[in-house]
């Protein structure tokens, strides 16, 4: 297995679809909460390991997991820099859907997770891309939320709208939205 | 012990899904009609093992467990079938 398959081909891609059929799942990560995240990616991982194709697509807060930590975003006009600078990035910077209490509780919960030995989200994500999931980002929200395409984690195999994914969805056995 | 294994993968401490991606990637190391055996400490691997099982067409051979001080070891045992 490499890391790097991350460049997609559709062309090969389908030819690939039409000869194996593999089972197909989808994934909506419209949530930036971590822990919805976190089974967004445990699902994914579990599904890519049982020989599915698995593929994710970032839309909203969901675009935050797939943000470079640190990045600045590159939105041209005040009010989509402004919110790029209030909305945080990066897959350590999720916070938890309830307990947040301002960074407090889910600190204490990664703290817990670590020491379990469990695997954040950055963890989860690196076994994603290395399993062969695809990242999909979509372009309207990136443009409203004020996020450029080059603040984004490596490993984004494509940009794309509501199309694709439906076109992925109609054939697939399981489709989420979280 | 009733199961004969081949290769040995060793999940303590890990939670899902690590054992069943772990599984899947030591898998292939495996030559068609080895046996391999996940030792695991998570419940939920008495369920998820047979499942992973059926769904990539791997044999499921059985389980065993085993309590280690207060720690219950489980080992499940898969045939490579292709």
């Amino acid at each position: 297995m490499t890391t790097t398959a991350t460049q997609f081909d559709p062309q090969a891609a389908l030819a690939e679809l039409q000869e194996k059929k593999p089972e197909r799942v989808t994934l909506v990560v419209l949530s930036g909460d971590m822990d919805r995240v976190m089974a967004a990616f445990i699902i994914a991982t579990g599904a890519a390991s049982m020989g599915m194709r698995v593929t994710m697509f970032f839309t909203f807060w969901g675009l935050n997991a797939i943000r470079r930590p640190g990045a600045r975003g590159g939105a041209n006009d005040w009010l989509r820099r402004m919110f790029g600078f209030l909305n945080k990035g990066g897959p350590d910077t999720l916070p938890l859907s309830r307990f947040h209490f301002g960074g407090l509780g889910t600190s204490m919960m990664k703290r817990v997770m670590k020491q379990n030995r469990m695997p954040g989200v950055g963890e989860l994500m690196e076994v994603a891309k290395d399993l062969g999931v695809r990242f999909i980002a979509c372009t309207t929200t990136l443009g409203l939320m004020g996020i450029s395409k080059d603040t984004l984690i490596e490993g984004v195999d494509q940009f794309a709208g509501v199309s694709t994914y439906l076109a992925e969805a109609k054939d697939a056995q399981v489709n989420l939205f979280i | 012990m009733a199961f004969r294994a081949d290769v040995q993968l060793d999940t303590l401490g890990l939670f899902c899904p690590m054992p069943i991606i772990k599984t899947s990637k030591r898998i292939k190391d495996l030559s068609v009609g080895q046996v391999l055996e996940v030792v695991s400490d998570d419940e939920g691997i008495k369920k998820d093992m047979p499942a992973w099982c059926e769904t990539t067409g791997h044999e499921f051979l059985g389980l065993e467990e085993e309590l280690k001080g207060h720690v219950t070891h489980y080992r499940t045992y898969i045939k490579k079938t292709k």
